[in-house]
């Protein structure tokens, strides 16, 4: 056999013992060095990707908040908490990854995981219940999930993408004067295609058989940077209002092509996760007019903003504003934190000031009653809406407000709009129980 | 001298034909099944098993369906995302229609539609070849995804479309879905691997694998040796999407649970493909080191970093991740074009021969 290489054993030796090496590391379970008494909350982010632009802001926020307790405050009533960040670049396998890696960690396990993507909420909700750690999909996920009798370790609370379908037509509603003036109105919906942007499409197709107005709806396939063709389609059908369920760069190209071929931008209404400042600031003042859902109000305000630039930034606002401080995204991922954070008051209030643990965390969200009086005490009066969780309720039933861009910052324009929950509730019911005969779960009993 | 087959006669055409000739090698092989079945389901931990060994594995079923398509018969395709996503589909529709089906038999019947799946994209082969036959079987990737995300019907009707795994039992043991013990469904992963690593190896020994050698390395002399085209090129697609379904049924059943047709989009085609020339096109042992490659060193390269407890942020981990990873597979195939097969072998010649350097 002749050999024309010139590759030593040596050599190859030395390559092997680098990848053994490698592959060591890898394998040895190793204990995160943290104090042992932390209240242990892995924050699954995404700060590369095509995501990235909306990812970071909420990351900073999240991270931000529990910095600031723990500058302050020292932790929640006396016991540390412990928030190492892992990178899921919006892909479910990673995420997974990222679950594994730390439903285990800290002194108890993870109290709780906020997935940050649809797709992640889906895998984790089917292994979590197994580990004992339950999942917050805030305003995200699967909305079925607000059904507690079936997902009892799934929390979706203030409010879901169902929730907010319904919130955006009774808006449509109030602004075309009155539900009998949507009928035979065209309204569209340009989605993300994938089970996060599919999720309004059955209650839509609900509201429309209900209210008589025609529902088009217009596919963008993972990342959205090609729509030509889907805003031909747009041009071509003239609905008269337009909603969209986008992320990431698919929100930047859409808010620019709906500018550029000309659609009336005060008709054209994202979801929560289309109306931060990344999605807009492409287009710029072309974009100004374009509307989008939120379940939390913006600005920087808030006692707790403010505390934040105090004990994490030192007063210093332009070191803050590089971090996305009081962005629309920043300010969700501070409030997703808050809701967990209040949630593990309570479930002190029951289990004492301990290190929690999933299953004393999973009591706390599941008895979590946060009054207009407790909001203010944080310091975010005005900021999000009192909401109150129970066995059979997990989403709480959270109003939508909806936002403007003036062409360089978002304001706040509309009062908080009630969901049609007559509408929602018994779909997610519908929905929850076909799950659980398929899955052969119990419905839990809740009186 | 470690690797000497000086005196291992064979007297039978049995032992002649048989799969490792070499004494050393079957030892090797009968080490390295021993360490997957006794020793890593004890001493693994679970995160182990659950975000390495059973994607890498799932992943060499994967890698294997297209190496008999690309490696052995010649065909290329960039399809697999799509044949993939048709055994993950066959699976949750087989498995919410007759729940009593043992869920093995749902792994290996789910193959069969995406092998009839592969047959029919498959035809396109027969006019055209290289380049071309990668672009047709573009179309059923996309062509595919598609048709699930369109036809409620294969979500049951699920409002995002997404579908997810009811649990099962097998003889009493939970093996896939909520309380499934990874040691359990590693096990079963694994023995299915054996089974068509056993598979596979047998073929491209037999008549069928050495005509589609004949059609990968020309078709014209093949044709003219009296090998008919189409049932060669045929077959090849058949087995290779046979195996690519059971394996997005794995990848969806036992490893994720959960899919929407995202995870299945035409990235997964070229990661899978990208395995197979890493690993080694037309080998056995290639699909598997690839596999392992590809899915394994992500993993081991996103958290090193923290576990080797340098403090960096996680986004810089990320990226370097990125950056090292890519230099890896350059680095590789520079150094052997062939694949990690072939360095396999090289390093086998090597302890031949050693200490002796040709």
């Amino acid at each position: 056999m002749t050999l024309s290489f010139s590759f030593g054993l040596g050599r190859l030796a030395l390559a092997a013992a680098g990848a053994v090496a490698i592959v060591v590391t890898g394998v040895v379970p190793q204990k995160a060095a943290a104090e042992e008494d932390a209240i242990f909350l892995p924050l699954t982010v995404y700060r590369t990707g095509a995501y990235a632009p909306n990812g970071i802001p909420f990351a900073n926020g999240s991270r931000d908040f529990l910095q600031m307790l723990m500058a302050r405050d020292g932790g929640i009533n006396g016991v540390p908490l412990e928030f190492p960040e892992c990178e899921t670049r919006y892909d479910t396998a990673m995420g997974v990854e990222c679950y594994e890696r730390y439903k285990d960690g800290g002194a108890k396990g993870a109290a709780v995981f906020a997935p940050l993507s649809t797709g992640i909420t889906y895998a984790i909700m089917e292994l979590a219940p197994d580990d004992g750690i339950p999942i917050h999909s805030m305003g995200y996920g699967r909305a079925a999930a607000s059904y507690g009798k079936v997902f009892d370790w799934t929390f979706t609370f203030p409010t879901t993408y169902w929730a907010q379908a319904t919130a955006f037509i009774r808006y449509i509603a109030q602004e075309e004067g009155g539900k009998e003036a949507l009928e035979g109105k065209k309204i569209g919906l340009i989605y993300h295609n994938s089970a996060y942007g599919r999720e309004p499409i059955p209650t839509l197709e609900r509201l429309s058989e209900d209210l008589g107005f025609e529902f088009v709806s217009y596919a963008v396939d993972h990342p959205g940077q090609e729509q030509s063709a889907t805003w031909l389609s747009i041009r071509r059908d003239r609905p008269d209002w337009l909603m969209m369920w986008g992320w990431g760069v698919m929100n930047q190209v859409a808010i620019s092509e709906a500018a550029r071929t000309g659609f009336p931008m005060d008709r054209f209404l994202g979801v929560w996760w289309s109306g931060s400042e990344p999605d807009v600031r492409p287009a710029g003042p072309d974009a100004a007019g374009y509307k989008a859902g939120n379940f939390h109000s913006i600005g920087t305000e808030f006692g707790v903003l403010q505390d934040i630039l105090e004990y994490v930034y030192d007063g210093d606002e332009d070191a803050a504003r590089e971090n996305n401080w009081g962005e629309v995204l920043y300010n969700r991922g501070l409030v997703n934190y808050i809701y967990l954070t209040e949630a593990i008051r309570t479930a002190m209030e029951e289990y004492g000031n301990v290190t929690l643990g999933g299953e004393e965390m999973r009591w706390g969200m599941e008895n979590l009653n946060i009054t207009a009086e407790r909001i203010a005490e944080i310091g975010a009066e005005g900021l999000f809406e009192p909401i109150q969780i129970t066995c059979e309720d997990h989403e709480g039933r959270g109003p939508v407000i909806i936002q403007q861009w003036d062409g360089e910052n978002w304001e706040r324009m509309t009062d908080w709009i009630d969901p049609m929950h007559d509408v929602v509730w018994p779909m997610y019911e519908e929905s929850a129980l076909a799950y659980a005969e398929e899955h052969g779960l119990e419905v839990r009993d809740c009186d | 001298m470690f690797y000497r087959e000086a005196g291992q006669f064979k007297t039978s055409y049995a032992a002649d034909q048989a799969i490792f000739p070499i004494l050393q090698d079957r030892l090797f092989v009968i080490a390295v099944l021993a360490v997957a079945y006794l020793v890593i389901p004890f001493i693994s931990t679970p995160y182990f098993l659950v975000t390495i060994m059973i994607p890498s594995l799932i992943f060499c079923i994967a890698a294997l369906g297209l190496n008999v398509l690309t490696g052995y018969a010649g065909q290329l395709s960039l399809g697999t995302g799509g044949f993939m996503a048709v055994g993950a589909y066959a699976t949750f529709k087989m498995t919410t229609m007759f729940p009593e089906l043992n869920i093995v038999i749902v792994f290996l019947l789910s193959g069969v539609f995406a092998a009839a799946v592969g047959v029919l994209f498959g035809l396109p082969s027969l006019r055209i070849k290289g380049f071309y036959l990668a672009v047709a079987t573009l179309a059923a990737q996309f062509f595919l995804i598609w048709l699930f995300n369109r036809v409620g019907w294969f979500s049951n009707y699920d409002p995002s479309g997404t579908i997810s795994m009811p649990p099962r039992d097998v003889f009493g043991i939970r093996v896939v879905g909520s309380g499934a013990a990874p040691e359990v469904r590693y096990l079963m992963v694994l023995t299915l691997v054996v089974v068509f690593c056993l598979l596979v190896k047998n073929l491209v020994r037999s008549r069928m694998g050495r005509t589609w050698m004949a059609v990968r390395d020309m078709d014209i002399a093949a044709e003219i040796i009296g090998i008919r085209l189409m049932w060669a090129k045929l077959s090849a697609f058949a087995i290779s999407s046979y195996l690519c379904g059971v394996a997005g049924g794995l990848y969806f059943a036992v490893y994720l649970r959960t899919v929407e047709t995202i995870a299945f989009d035409v990235v997964l085609s070229f990661v899978v493909l990208f395995m197979i020339i890493v690993g080694g096109l037309g080998s056995v042992l290639g699909s598997i080191l690839g596999a392992f490659f590809i899915t394994a060193i992500p993993v081991i390269l996103t958290r090193a970093p923290h576990d080797l407890g340098i403090p960096i942020s996680v986004d810089m981990a990320q990226h370097l991740e990125v950056i090292i990873f890519g230099s890896l597979i350059i680095f590789f195939l520079i150094v052997e074009p062939h694949g990690l097969a072939r360095l396999w072998q090289i390093a086998k010649e090597k302890l031949r021969r050693w200490p002796f350097p040709y």
